[in-house]
Formats: C-alpha cells, sequence, structure tokens
C-alpha cells in the first residue's frame, strides 16, 4: 500500500466539555476517494477543519501529507483545496477574478494562475460567465466556481464539506459528474455527506461516524452486504395500524426496522417476503422493494436515520 | 545526517512561518481589485466632511474670531489653526470607516478572511494587508484635503509637505487599532460605539480651539487620547513650528500601530485557526 496521505489515530477535538470528535482512526490513501457519511452534529466538519489545517486537534496524532498541521499548518494548506459547507467567494470580485485573487493568496505567478483560471472555469462550465457578479450565479454554479477556486494551487488533497447541500437534484448531477471526473484524474477527494447517494455515487470507501465516533468502515457496497440484506421491503399501513401490523410481522424476513411511519422488512428477497406477508392477511396500503444503501446501514448502526 | 524519511513527500525547502508567508501583496491586490464594485459616492462623503467644517467654521466663523494662538505660542489666522486639525481627522475617518465597517463585513459576513486563511496566507499577512488598505483610505482622503489647504494659502510653512508622512502615520495608527477593536465586535451595535466615541474626540481634541481652555484634569484626558497626539503633530508641522513634542506624538502612533498590528493578528488567529 503507497503511504497515506492522511493518517489520524485516536484524533480528538473537544469545545469546553463538548466533545465533537471522539478518538477517531482512519487514513486516506493517495487517489482515494474518502467518505465521512453521518447526521448533522456528527463531527465531520470539524474533522474537515482539523485535516484542513484550520483548527487544532485536542488530542491524538494526524498527519497531513507527512507533516504535522500543530507545526506546518501553511505548507499543509498550500496543497489543499478546500471547498467549505457555506461558499465562502468573494462576492466584491467577478467569477474569473475569484480564481486569480485567490491564486495570489498561494504567491503563485501571475502567468500560472491566469492559465490555470482558463482551464478551471471551462472545467466548471463557467467559461461564459468569466465576467459576471458572484452573486448573479446560481446555487450550482457557485458550488462549482467555489470547486474550481479550491483547485487553482493544484492541490494533492481536495476537501469537500457537504458539497452538495441545498442545490437542486439537476445542480447535483452536473456536480457529482464534475467531481467524478477529478476522481477519474486521479485526485485525491476527502468529502463528508450526509446523502447516502452521494456517497454511494463518490466514495471509494467511507467511515460512518455518529457523535463524534466511526461506527463503521469499507467501501458502501462492503458496508452494505455486511450490515444490511441484500433487499429492503417497505411496507406501510396506516401510522396508527403501523405498531399492531409490526407486532404481527415477526419472523418475516432477516431483521425488522419499525419506523413511526412505515415499517421496513429486510431480506435477500423482498417480493417474497411481501407475498408471506400477504398469507397472513396483512394489505399493507403501500408496498415498495429496493435494495439496500447507506441509509439503512446508519439506521442498523445508529437506530437513526441519516437526515431527521 | 540520516537520509530523509520518505513520509515527508514534499521535501520542505524551507519551513513557513505560522504566521507570516510574507504575502501582504495578495491581500492588497485583492482590496484593490474590489474597490471596483464599491460605491464611490459613500466613499467621497468621508472626505467631504472635513471639508465642509473647514468652510464654515474655518472661513465663516473664522471671519469672527481673527487669529488664535497655538500652543507654541505662534498667532495664526483661525481658519489655518483648524486645517490641520480637520487634516488630521480626514486622515483618521478614512482609515476608521474602512477599517471598522469594512472589516467587520469581511469578518462576519462575506467570511473573507476566513477563506483567506484555508490558503498559505498567514494571520500576519491578512491583517498587515487590510490595515494598509485603510490606511490608504486615510491618506486618500488626507492628499486630498492638503490640496483644498494648499488652494485656501493655509499652509503656512514649508514643513507643511512633513505633514504628508505625518498623516499617513495617523491613518496606519487609527487602521491598525480600529481594526484590531473590530475583530473583538460581534454586533453592528458594538460598532457603533465607535462612531459614538470618535465624535466627542473630534470635537475635544483641540481642534476647534487650544486645549488650554480645559481644566489641567481634561487636558490629561485628552493628551491621552490619540487624535491630540495627531492634531498637534500635524499642526506644527503646517505652521512650521516644530518642536521636540513631535518625537512623542510620533512614538504614540508608532505604539499604537504595533498594538494594533498585534492584537489584531491575534485575534484572527484565535477566531480562524484554532
Amino acid at each position: 500500500m503507497p503511504q497515506p496521505v492522511i493518517t489520524a489515530r485516536n484524533l480528538t477535538k473537544k469545545y469546553g466539555d463538548f466533545t465533537a470528535v471522539d478518538g477517531i482512526d482512519f487514513e486516506v490513501a493517495p487517489g482515494e476517494s474518502f467518505g465521512l457519511l453521518g447526521p448533522n452534529g456528527a463531527g465531520k466538519s470539524t474533522t474537515m477543519r482539523m485535516v484542513g489545517a484550520v483548527s487544532t486537534r485536542t488530542a491524538g496524532d494526524l498527519e497531513i501529507l507527512g507533516l504535522d498541521p500543530n507545526d506546518h499548518g501553511p505548507d499543509i494548506r498550500s496543497q489543499l483545496g478546500v471547498v467549505p459547507q457555506q461558499d465562502n467567494l468573494d462576492q466584491e470580485l467577478r467569477v474569473r477574478d475569484n480564481l486569480l485573487v485567490y491564486g495570489r493568496y498561494f504567491g503563485l505567478p501571475r502567468s500560472v494562475i491566469a492559465e490555470r483560471a482558463d482551464a478551471l472555469l471551462e472545467f466548471a462550465q463557467l467559461a461564459d460567465r468569466t465576467k459576471a457578479k458572484v452573486d448573479d450565479l446560481s446555487g450550482g454554479m457557485k458550488r462549482r466556481l467555489t470547486i474550481a477556486r479550491a483547485l487553482i494551487n493544484e492541490p494533492r488533497i481536495l476537501l469537500l464539506d457537504e458539497p452538495t447541500t441545498g442545490l437542486d437534484p439537476q445542480a447535483r448531477h452536473i456536480l457529482w459528474d464534475r467531481l467524478f471526473r477529478l476522481k477519474e484524474q486521479g485526485t485525491t477527494l476527502v468529502l463528508t455527506t450526509h446523502y447516502m447517494d452521494e456517497a454511494e455515487q463518490l466514495c471509494d470507501r467511507l467511515v460512518v461516524v455518529d457523535k463524534g465516533r466511526i461506527m463503521a468502515e469499507g467501501s458502501p457496497a462492503a458496508l452494505i452486504r455486511e450490515y444490511s440484506s441484500r433487499e429492503v421491503l417497505e411496507v406501510r399501513f396506516g401510522s396508527d395500524k403501523n405498531a399492531e401490523a409490526a407486532e404481527k410481522l415477526k419472523g418475516i424476513g432477516e431483521r425488522l426496522e419499525v419506523l413511526p411511519d412505515r415499517i421496513l422488512v429486510y431480506s435477500a428477497n423482498g417480493e417474497a417476503e411481501l407475498e408471506r406477508i400477504t398469507h397472513l392477511g396483512l394489505e399493507p396500503i403501500t408496498s415498495l422493494v429496493r435494495r439496500s444503501s447507506l441509509e439503512d446501514v446508519f439506521l442498523r448502526l445508529t437506530g437513526r436515520s441519516l437526515i431527521e | 545526517m540520516t537520509a530523509a524519511s520518505p513520509t515527508t513527500s514534499a521535501p520542505l525547502t524551507r519551513q513557513r512561518s505560522a504566521l507570516y508567508a510574507g504575502n501582504t501583496g495578495a491581500v492588497i491586490h485583492r482590496g484593490l481589485l474590489a474597490t471596483r464594485s464599491t460605491n464611490y459616492l459613500v466613499v467621497l462623503s468621508g472626505f467631504f466632511e472635513p471639508v465642509f467644517y473647514l468652510l464654515s467654521l474655518g472661513i465663516g466663523f473664522g471671519a469672527l474670531v481673527g487669529t488664535v494662538q497655538t500652543s507654541t505660542g505662534q498667532e495664526v489666522p483661525y481658519a489655518a489653526f483648524i486645517a490641520p486639525a480637520l487634516l488630521a481627522v480626514s486622515a483618521m475617518n478614512g482609515a476608521v470607516y474602512d477599517s471598522t465597517w469594512n472589516v467587520f463585513f469581511k469578518l462576519n459576513y462575506s467570511k473573507l478572511y476566513q477563506g483567506m486563511l484555508t490558503t498559505s496566507l498567514g494571520p500576519l499577512d491578512v491583517a498587515l494587508g487590510e490595515i494598509l488598505l485603510a490606511l490608504l483610505r486615510g491618506a486618500m482622503y488626507a492628499v486630498g484635503f492638503m490640496v483644498v489647504m494648499q488652494l485656501f494659502g493655509l499652509n503656512l510653512a514649508w514643513t507643511a509637505l512633513l505633514a504628508l508622512p505625518a498623516v499617513l502615520l495617523i491613518a496606519f495608527g487609527f487602521a491598525s487599532l480600529g481594526m484590531a477593536i473590530t475583530s473583538y465586535m460581534k454586533t453592528f451595535q458594538q460598532i457603533e460605539w465607535v462612531t459614538f466615541i470618535m465624535l466627542p474626540m473630534f470635537l475635544f481634541s483641540a481642534t476647534f480651539y487650544p486645549i488650554t481652555v480645559y481644566p489641567e484634569p481634561i487636558q490629561w484626558l485628552i493628551q491621552a487620547l490619540p487624535l491630540w497626539h495627531g492634531v498637534e503633530l500635524v499642526r506644527g508641522l503646517t505652521t512650521g513650528a516644530l518642536s521636540g513634542m513631535m518625537l512623542v506624538h510620533v512614538g504614540y502612533y508608532l505604539v499604537m500601530i504595533a498594538i494594533g498590528i498585534v492584537f489584531t493578528t491575534n485575534r484572527l488567529r484565535a477566531l480562524f485557526l484554532k
């Protein structure tokens, strides 16, 4: 295995009495696309800030590109690209100037920045908006510009904190496509998300985090194999009959998960389970058979859903 | 010497300081580019304020007053007495507007500094760059005001030329301290306090009459405030009355600049790199 670009051992961050990150361990290999999946408040952003060398750890060890962020903050930051959760584009500058000015923050020569800026605007599909005001861009465009900006220093690691939160489905797909291209080019991606579909699309490997701790680690497919069944049958009986029906469903499928509005039946064969249910004389109002997702993994691990 | 460990895949030719990347130029470049989107009417309004005072009080009211004695015992026309004070005020105004309102917005709303500090810039680069930009606005006001003074014949001696570096020093001091104070503020209301303090300081710092009108304890209070030192320094230069006290005034501003830079840098680090 090649030398990891990020190594965290027992990484901990406390704010007063509150422990935001509670002793986590992980490694990221060069070229890998690594995800932190978890609900809001799980400690994902805090972890990202420590990896980004803008927040000091309370305990544990952290190495980014072989350097300790406590001693080499600027050296590490010069080799990172950061896409924060909330866009912090420079509203007082036009689109292209945002890239030029940001490049100068890294002390890069003007000619190099100008060349990269044009290529990145092309990549971000903003080549026709170079003179636009940042305020006039759509949410998706702003995100793409933020990503382009984060690439101006040709970073060895790109950190993305909730890259598509708040975007409409179409804008999300455009963004995923761009990120997937970066991944294909070999850029190391580290991203946080609370969308399981995003994690499934973009991450080679991920950790599921909850309350500052790592609950599980693996590729999306491996996690689903390990913590869930192949298929899930979702049945609804109406909220007042839900609990009553759940009693009668005991023994059906490999495992049941009773949610306030529906019951999830985990099984290798959802259709067969649905047949068994109707044999019992129960008539769900609606039923749906789908593949297991990371959402199910999370539910299994924490007893809660990702988006609350 | 042992062989370099393979983990340091990025060899360090020189270790960058955590505080300063030597790249203040990038921050200033950004500030100058951003002024393209500023509303120049708002910027200019700050310049005209002391000019209006000069016209109404210096020229108008001054006709009733005649001459006034400066702290060095020189009799000068009233307009020539208040003009250097207003020159110091214009340097102060420009520097303070920029280092309070603008800095507050960039700090808390546009998240500009937060973004800058995720790059290889250090907090000292950002602090110095922003302070120098605020200084620039103060210097622009002051230079404009000096032209007005020259037109009205209120520069009484060749030493008035030295008022130019003096106003730069004054603007630097106010910009530096202003940004330091602003970096601790959380609400717009707190910035109103700055305005609330600046108005009496402007009116009472021996701006419009000699400090000797006050009882001694009040004089001490005025002399502890920064504007009085600026007013005295500039007045000495434009009226041609040089004195050893000027070194004290310059020293006061040098200390003010240093305190401002140290506090701003530490505060930026505490806010965005902890």
